[in-house]
């Protein structure tokens, strides 16, 4: 049976910067949201921690495309991950945690573990 | 076991080249070195002596430094001139008294030929073989309008070059028919006369001088034998070169119906103890004027001293390449066709001015020797064929014939054995660069760096940079010059592409000219490209996702995610007041604090939610953005100059405020790193700097491209006794040519070795502008400096700018909770892995 989870609202539009990504607090700790106005989908979210090093910095790193898959590279030793699957490109055993998004409005809603509340959605 | 005493008479090219050989073997530890030089400089380049004219100085052209003499515990005795050999003893005299010996070298080299004119001793006939030779000539040249150079050979030539930039009105007067007699046939000389007539110098061929007595219009007068005569105010004997072999003679060596010391295959004299190397050798009864086979005599004596047995000199290739007053010469091998039955190909293009001569053997199948005279382009792929017998072509003309008429193109490196040699001067074939490439060297500069390949005259640059590229990408490596899979083209196309069409944005230049998205490699360096040339705020809307984030958050990420602050202190200089609101902040936000190397102070541990904060505080305070996070100018280091220092020359400290301020916010290739040093004693080491100025009596001599870290490099000597106005011209230059042409994230050091041309060209193009640009790069840099704006001011005094360093958008009040300290000496440092709290 599938985990309950909830669509939390993150951050709003004006919060985001496009072609970069901010970090964002949730119930499932720091993640990273990026938005690149220039693709479809446009808004990715991953876990803000560099798996490497433990270290929360990925939503710091620069986007763009290798391959034609959208990633981002970790500002600290810069390996890139695949925004959609989360993949490490240099390490395939290495992946970070990947979170569905979606634009409600003005607001940014990442899908997390539910917590001590009902899931918005399912 | 004691050591033996090894000592070398003559330091000049050959006996440096020698030295170098043998310390780099064991048998160096078996010796104490002595070496007597007769001239008081140390070992420099004759090779290049005209440059001499041209603003080089005596330590540009030397092949090594005392410290190294130094450092390789040899005993350097320079102006001590070696007046006895006595072999039954062995021992030398000098004026200082005997030194016995165990093996000694003879490194004499050879003086210049004058013939025996009567008149030849007037104090205006001069030589062309030292540096005080040179610096006679010089003399002799003040109120002087003409002079003559006797002698239409190779250094004859040189000669008349030398003469021509000092002012004079040159004339080569040569007893032979033509010019270059040994190097060129008929024709080949008729063109080089005609070329270098057009240079204006005037050549006479076919003069034998029968005296020289007082002019009448100037000081000297040449009477001929045909009943003509040249009047001039000085002349150059330049007739040729005799071994200079009076010591060995005097101590009965075997010698030479018409001079030079015998040696054997192992470079040794009819004394077994007594070795000789260069151009006082005789070998097969044959002198070597050339530097070539006398490096190849000093490798061979320093394998035998090493205990080689199978080490032997074979004679040595002949061939040169040369650029005389500006004209292309080569001439290889058999070039006169001597061998029986050989064959010749000509070429010769009167109009272009392009003379091509082959001689291949009688079955057509290889090249035995060659002549060129106005374009040197042919002459490595002859080369090669020549050398490596590798088998000609069905139709060999087309080895020389322009490629419009279906000429061959250069022979490619893949078709070159693995003998084959590429730099004659260090002796480096084919093989030995696949071997370090092998071992890890991965480009140009490292190739040349590990086999010194290249580093002699240069002549080969071209061929070895083909060859390394084939390697290369034979090995898989991508020498594609692309920046990345976004972009077909180098930074510096890039940088073309940004600044003719006026690109202001990632954007507009990925979907004009790329494709994709682009990506962590592209974006910073289209980032910085934009920064030179346009020089708006790195934090503006469409210049945020660009930059690495280091630049983004104008502050250094550290290895736990937080980051370090580095205000400007120009020049190294701070006030008390500063320093203390550096103390109060630091304290505050309790950051670990420390000296730089570069003269400032670090603060390291700051999260991104406080640096707004801090640079608030910091800007009230006068500070101003260091960029030490970016790749743009960080430090201008600087001594305390002679404000203070009783030894300073030059205010040290007021040149190092100036250039920082001039040239901070600069976006480079990568950073650039300056010092000022106020006197000769360099305390600001400026020499391993990308820029170093040093201070003289008259001014400022400016050195560039020197790095310190990974791979130290000394700056290169680029000007001399510069007035303030003139060195920052000069710098204004070199950065700006070195932003524009440099590839990404390519320090000036790399940039250096890699350029084609090195010193001399950046030179070319710097100090005599031979691409018409420095008035463009000028103005460039002159807009720079105009729109300068401190980054961090404007960034905290802007909301939306401001907005970017929330750590968590969603929680401000959030704290990273991965990030852990502990304490150490007094102050806050991150907790390492697996360290307890």
């Amino acid at each position: 049976m599938k985990a309950r989870t909830s669509w939390d609202v993150v951050c709003t539009v004006d919060d985001l910067v496009p072609e970069s990504g901010v970090a964002v607090w949730t119930e499932d700790g720091p993640v990273a949201v990026f938005y690149l106005p220039h693709r479809l989908p446009a808004l990715f979210a991953i876990s803000h921690t560099d798996p490497f090093t433990g270290k929360n910095v990925l939503a710091r790193g620069i986007t763009g495309d290798l391959k034609g898959q959208p990633v981002v590279a970790s500002p600290l030793y810069k390996q890139h991950f695949n925004l959609q699957s989360g993949q490490c490109l240099e390490d395939e055993e290495v992946a970070v945690k990947t979170y569905p998004v979606l634009l409600d409005g003005n607001n940014v809603r990442v899908e997390v573990p539910a917590a001590n509340k009902e899931s918005a959605a399912a | 076991m004691s050591k033996k005493t090894l000592i070398v008479i003559g330091n000049g090219m050959v006996g440096h080249h020698f030295l170098e050989q043998l310390v780099a073997t064991p048998a160096a530890a078996d010796f104490d070195i002595k070496v007597f030089g007769e001239e008081k400089l140390l070992a420099y380049d004759r090779v290049h002596l005209s440059e001499y004219f041209g603003g080089s100085t005596h330590a540009d052209l030397a092949m090594g430094t005392a410290d190294w003499y130094g450092e390789n515990n040899i005993d350097l005795r320079l102006g001590e001139q070696v007046t006895a050999i006595d072999r039954a003893k062995q021992t030398i005299t000098t004026p200082m008294g005997d030194y016995a010996y165990d093996e000694l070298v003879l490194a004499t080299g050879s003086y210049p030929f004058v013939p025996p004119i009567k008149g030849n001793e007037h104090p205006h006939c001069l030589v062309y073989r030292t540096l005080e030779d040179l610096d006679s000539i010089r003399a002799s040249s003040e109120g002087a309008k003409t002079g003559v150079v006797v002698g239409g050979g190779l250094l004859g030539l040189e000669a008349a070059n030398a003469l021509k930039s000092l002012g004079l009105e040159a004339h080569v007067v040569e007893f032979a028919p033509r010019l270059m007699p040994v190097q060129l046939d008929a024709d080949g000389g008729a063109l080089l006369k005609r070329k270098i007539e057009e240079l204006g110098v005037q050549v006479h061929t076919e003069k034998a001088t029968t005296e020289i007595v007082e002019g009448e219009d100037a000081r000297l007068r040449m009477n001929f034998s045909d009943d003509t005569h040249l009047e001039t105010d000085l002349i150059v004997f330049s007739a040729g070169i005799r071994p200079q072999d009076a010591l060995a003679r005097s101590s009965e060596l075997a010698m030479g119906e018409r001079g030079g010391i015998v040696i054997n295959d192992q470079c040794t004299t009819s004394d077994p103890h007594i070795h000789a190397i260069g151009e006082c050798a005789l070998w097969s009864e044959k002198i070597f004027g050339l530097v070539a086979p006398g490096y190849t005599m000093a490798r061979t004596l320093a394998s035998v001293l090493n205990g080689d047995r199978e080490a032997a000199f074979s004679g040595a290739d002949m061939s040169t390449k040369l650029k005389l007053l500006g004209v292309d010469v080569g001439s290889i091998g058999d070039a006169h066709a001597t061998t029986p039955g050989a064959r010749n190909i000509r070429f010769n293009d009167e109009q272009a001015g392009h003379y091509r001569r082959m001689v291949i053997s009688e079955d057509g199948k290889k090249l035995l020797g060659a002549i060129l005279v106005g374009d040197n382009s042919h002459y490595d792929t002859l080369l090669q064929y020549a050398l490596n017998g590798i088998e000609l072509p069905q139709q060999p003309e087309t080895l020389i014939l322009p490629e419009s008429q279906g000429g061959a193109p250069t022979l490619g490196p893949d078709a070159l054995p693995e003998t084959a040699s590429i730099c004659s001067c260090h002796n480096v074939s084919k093989g030995d660069i696949c071997g370090v490439i092998d071992a890890g060297c991965s480009d140009l500069g490292s190739v040349k760096a590990e086999t010194k390949a290249s580093t002699g005259c240069g002549g080969c640059a071209a061929l070895l940079k083909n060859v390394v590229d084939s390697e290369l990408e034979k090995r898989g490596v991508e020498v594609s010059k692309d920046i990345c899979e976004h972009f077909p083209y180098s930074r510096q196309d890039l940088f073309n592409i940004v600044k003719v069409n006026g690109i202001r944005t990632f954007r507009t230049l990925i979907r004009d000219h790329g494709k994709g998205h682009g990506c962590d490699i592209c974006k910073p360096a289209v980032a910085s490209i934009l920064a030179t040339c346009w020089n708006e705020h790195i934090l503006a809307t469409d210049h945020v996702p660009l930059q690495d984030t280091n630049d983004t958050f104008m502050a250094n990420m550290q290895k736990n995610g937080t980051y370090s602050i580095v205000p400007r202190i120009p020049g190294g200089e701070i006030t008390p007041d500063k320093l203390i609101v550096l103390g109060e902040v630091a304290k505050e936000y309790d950051l670990y604090t420390k000296i730089t190397g570069g003269q400032r102070v670090d603060l390291f541990g700051a999260t991104l939610s406080q640096l707004p904060e801090i640079w608030e505080k910091l800007i009230a305070a006068g500070f101003e953005t260091g960029h030490a996070y970016g790749k743009s100018l960080r430090t201008v280091k600087s001594c305390v100059g002679n404000t203070w220092c009783r030894y300073g020359v030059q205010d040290s400290v007021g040149m190092a405020i100036t250039l920082e301020n001039r040239y901070k916010g600069l976006r480079a290739p990568h950073k650039v790193k300056m010092a000022v040093s106020g006197c000769t004693r360099e305390c600001a080491e400026a020499q391993s700097k990308d820029f170093g100025v040093i201070a003289t009596e008259n001014g400022w001599n400016l050195y560039v491209c020197g790095n310190g870290g990974m791979r130290p490099r000394h700056g290169d000597l680029f000007a001399t006794d510069l007035s303030d106005e003139e060195l920052i011209r000069t710098i204004d230059r070199v950065v700006m040519f070195y932003v524009r042409t440099a590839d990404r994230l390519q320090r000036t050091s790399v940039w250096m070795e890699n350029l084609e041309g090195g010193l001399d060209y950046l030179k070319q193009v710097v100090l005599e502008d031979s691409l018409g640009i420095c008035e463009e790069l000028e103005q460039h840099m002159a807009d720079l400096v105009g729109t300068y704006q401190c980054e961090w001011k404007t960034a905290v005094e802007d909301p939306e700018k401001r907005k970017r360093f929330r750590e968590f958008v969603n929680a401000p009040e959030k704290k990273d909770p991965v990030q852990e300290w502990t304490t150490e000496r007094d102050q806050r440092r991150p907790l390492l892995e697996g360290e307890p709290a």
